[in-house]
């Protein structure tokens, strides 16, 4: 509860292993983390982060190796073993209960809950909880109208309400602006300056992990490759430990946008109900011009995906145009045809696949009903078919185990691969991209990346919105800012601030 | 004035004694399932759970002599029927509305299946508390004799009010039904819950099917449900799954249940056949009225498939 667990707790894990079946995960990780430190894991996809840290909150069972807290060993057999030690785990996605505001989910998730809720007193305990931290929190709000530092944090408080000293944070600023996550991650540092807490965060970005980590330790394919002070090691050689010698595809270099080069893509004085259909998202003016990457930044849930959805076609509009090279565009496959508009949605399997249909035909898909002479045909050739896919998967290296293997049994990165293959072939004017990279490793997003500017340098026009704001920086020509349904910030690459952009997002201005 | 007499008045009263009537299973129905789905499974299966309770409570009372013994007996079978459901549903790969289907038509088989003998006998009545005794008109009495389970009805709704905020098994149903990976983060078992919530809801169908067949209409036959039990499960929606609206809602179909019979009865001979259809017209309206293609439902449990 709340009174106890005021002093962090060392955690060590020694040969830890975790099999399954035939594939390791885990194999012989032994990691320390002392009381009051700030560690960081570092590591691509699949290197076993997780695993290791299921194994650790009891989630798995390990294979082989021991945990250790504050010296001695002990037995973790499930998640609430571990909560009964103290230790606690903040998840990527959250999980708080949207619907219940802060003060049930907190309540809820305690040990002993009684039958009856009795809110006075309940209330009463949780003002003066909250005294005792370190930032403010309405509790009686429905945790779905907060903001995503707002729920980030009550997840933290959550831990800490539950009187947890050891905390698990799993890429705990993935959905955060800079300015929160930098508020987030410099108020549990104090934390664990103050020797309340014990930190070990699973993370992507090197530049977290330097202003805020004591130590880190690297994991690839399952084993420990690298550990050592934050303060002893540069980006370059925490990069070699997490991707070891794979070549990493270089980004093309930036061809100036010509002068006078010609206005592909128009938004005007667009309007749209957004998913609650309460709010509408109203943007103003946008244009794309042939061979410039307009980047739109924001915290996700500002509008930014019924933006996508609009000029994918997905979602009605009630006013505004949108022009493509000067002609309307509504999105039908005709239009998308003749203007030659390309689009690499978020989660690609879900908004630009058809799971279970093989590979070879969810490439096709741009295609199939044309023959070479792009002119409509009544017999659809599957040899045809199969050719074209040879081809892209060749030229783009999909690595699928077949062309007839469902595109769904690829590996997020394949997936994204070959919705690149089909949306980068043949002409491309305008290419509209969201989240490409979300959730794929490094050398698949450096390549991912390289495509894009590829295709920017070959003279698209590409309208990229990302809520990683490094990935904007390195790829943009513009940057606008969305929050609340508008954009509210427009910026060129040249004169960009992070901490500009940030405020923007947080809708500070 | 004449006590027989009460000329148009006739038709908000017997709309009033209708709505009153009609409404309780739809009361029991839609608070059995307002529980179901909000621990995140929908149970199209009550209208067969519901015709079974009805079937279930008249046999019973037919053959113990006691109204309240066969209101037991149908709660119980329900609960079957719900705990049934749930069960099925914990597995991997299967859909929660077509297992509803399937036992909607067994339960109404099964139902028509055991209750053959009985549309022959008559039962003893549950009891009704007359509220009119005050006046002297006879269709003011008719409309203000209400029925317990009625009343007990509409303490329930008040009650699930209460309940889903202040109490641990309240909230613990809306974690399960808003995110599974919430509640098992947590370390509870959103199976078990959906299980005991499904049975849970199972046995206030049967209640409401005891309603029907021992108190209004009061007998057993085969057509006694009439869909109520599917309206029942849209009424939740339109409540936006919560208890008190769910109360208005079953009062408000009563009512619309109701327009038709009070209609003749105050002598109107031509074009009532189209009022006895106002509840499904006004099933009809509100789902087209409160549905909308570019937003979802506000309210809704997370975890519940027709929303996700």
């Amino acid at each position: 509860m709340s009174d106890r667990g005021k002093k962090a707790l060392g955690v060590e894990t020694i040969g830890m292993s975790m099999r399954f079946g035939a594939f390791t995960a885990l194999d012989d990780v032994s990691i320390k983390v002392p009381a009051g430190s700030f560690h960081a894991l570092l590591g691509e996809n699949g290197a076993g982060k997780s695993t290791l840290v299921k194994c650790i909150m009891g989630f798995y069972h390990p294979t082989a190796g021991d945990i250790l807290i504050d010296g001695r060993e002990v037995g973790i057999a499930s998640p609430k073993d571990a909560s009964a030690l103290g230790l606690g785990m903040v998840y990527q996605h959250f999980a708080l209960v949207p619907s219940l505001t802060g003060a049930e989910n907190l309540v809820i998730s305690r040990e002993k809950v009684p039958g009856i809720i009795d809110w006075r007193n309940e209330r009463a305990a949780l003002a003066q909880f909250m005294e005792r931290m370190p930032f403010k929190l309405p509790l009686d709000v429905k945790v779905a109208e907060l903001a995503a530092g707002e729920k980030q944090k009550l997840e933290i408080i959550k831990q800490l309400y539950l009187g947890r000293s050891f905390l698990v944070l799993d890429e705990p600023t993935s959905v955060l602006t800079p300015g929160e996550a930098q508020e987030v991650l410099g108020l549990v540092r104090s934390m664990t300056k103050a020797g309340d807490l014990t930190v070990l965060m699973i993370s992507h970005k090197f530049h977290e992990v330097t202003a805020f980590a004591d130590d880190i330790t690297v994991l690839r394919k399952g084993r420990l490759t690298g550990t050592g002070k934050v303060s002893e090691l540069s980006h370059k050689q925490m990069a070699a430990m997490m991707i070891g010698d794979q070549p990493i595809a270089a980004l093309d270099s930036r061809a100036p946008v010509p002068v006078g080069a010609r206005q592909i893509l128009t938004v005007k004085a667009l309007k749209a109900p957004d998913r609650t259909g309460l709010r509408t998202i109203d943007i103003g003016e946008l244009d794309v011009k042939s061979g410039e990457i307009v980047g739109v930044a924001g915290i996700s849930g500002n509008g930014q995906k019924e933006f996508l959805e609009v000029l994918a076609g997905q979602r009605t509009r009630d006013a505004g145009d949108v022009l493509v090279k000067g002609s309307p565009y509504g999105a039908s496959r005709a239009e998308a045809r003749t203007l030659n508009v390309r689009f690499i949605p978020e989660e690609p399997l879900r908004n630009a696949c058809a799971p279970r249909m093989t590979v070879a035909e969810n490439m096709a898909f741009r295609t199939f009903d044309l023959n070479e002479a792009g002119k409509p045909i009544s017999w659809i050739r599957m040899s045809a078919i199969r050719d074209y896919a040879t081809r892209l998967v060749e030229q783009f290296k999909v690595k699928t185990a077949s062309l007839a293997s469902p595109i769904a049994s690829l590996s997020g990165g394949n997936v994204q691969r070959a919705v690149l293959a089909r949306e980068l072939t043949g002409e491309v004017d305008l290419l509209i991209v969201s989240n490409p990279c979300f959730g794929l490793d490094f050398s698949a997003v450096a390549e991912i990346r390289a495509r894009i500017m590829k295709a920017r340098n070959a003279g698209a026009a590409v309208l990229l919105m990302s809520e990683d704001l490094d990935e904007l920086l390195e790829l943009s020509d513009r940057i606008f800012v969305m929050s609340d349904g508008a954009l509210v910030y427009e910026t060129p690459i040249a004169q960009a601030s992070v901490q500009t952009i940030g405020e923007h997002m947080a809708g500070h201005h | 004035m004449d006590a027989t007499e009460i000329g148009l008045w006739g038709v908000p009263l017997a709309m009033l004694g209708g709505a009153i009537r009609v409404s309780t299973p739809f009361i029991f129905v839609s608070l059995g399932e307002a529980i179901t789905e909000r621990s995140g499974r929908i149970n199209l299966g009550l209208e067969g759970t519901l015709v079974f309770g009805a079937m279930t409570a008249y046999a019973v009372a037919v053959m113990t002599g006691s109204p309240w013994l066969g209101l037991l007996a149908a709660a119980a079978a329900g609960l079957c029927f719900g705990l049934f459901h749930g069960w099925i549903c914990k597995f991997r790969g299967v859909n929660d509305i077509a297992i509803g289907i399937a036992l909607m038509l067994f339960g109404s088989g099964l139902a028509f299946f055991f209750g053959k003998p009985f549309i022959q006998p008559s039962a003893p009545d549950l009891p009704a508390i007359p509220f009119g005794g005050w006046s002297d008109v006879p269709q003011v009495q008719a409309a203000l004799s209400v029925n317990v389970l009625f009343l007990i009805g509409a303490a329930l709704a008040v009650f699930l009010w209460w309940a889903f905020r202040n109490t641990r098994a309240g909230l613990i149903l809306r974690v399960v039904g808003d995110s599974s990976d919430a509640a098992r983060a947590m370390g509870l078992n959103p199976n078990t819950v959906r299980l005991l919530a499904t049975g849970l809801g199972g046995a206030l169908a049967g209640i409401g099917g005891a309603y029907l067949s021992l108190y209004y209409p009061g007998s057993w036959t085969e057509g006694i449900s009439s869909g109520q039990g599917l309206m029942a499960v849209a009424l939740v929606i339109f409540a936006r799954w919560n208890p008190l609206g769910c109360f208005a809602a079953a009062l408000l179909f009563g009512g619309a249940g109701a327009l038709g019979p009070a209609l003749q009865s105050v002598g109107v001979t031509q074009g009532y056949y189209l009022f006895y259809a106002a509840p499904y017209i006004l099933t009809l309206v509100i789902m087209i009225a409160t549905s909308s293609p570019s937003r979802s439902l506000a309210g809704a449990p997370g975890e519940l498939s027709i929303t996700k």
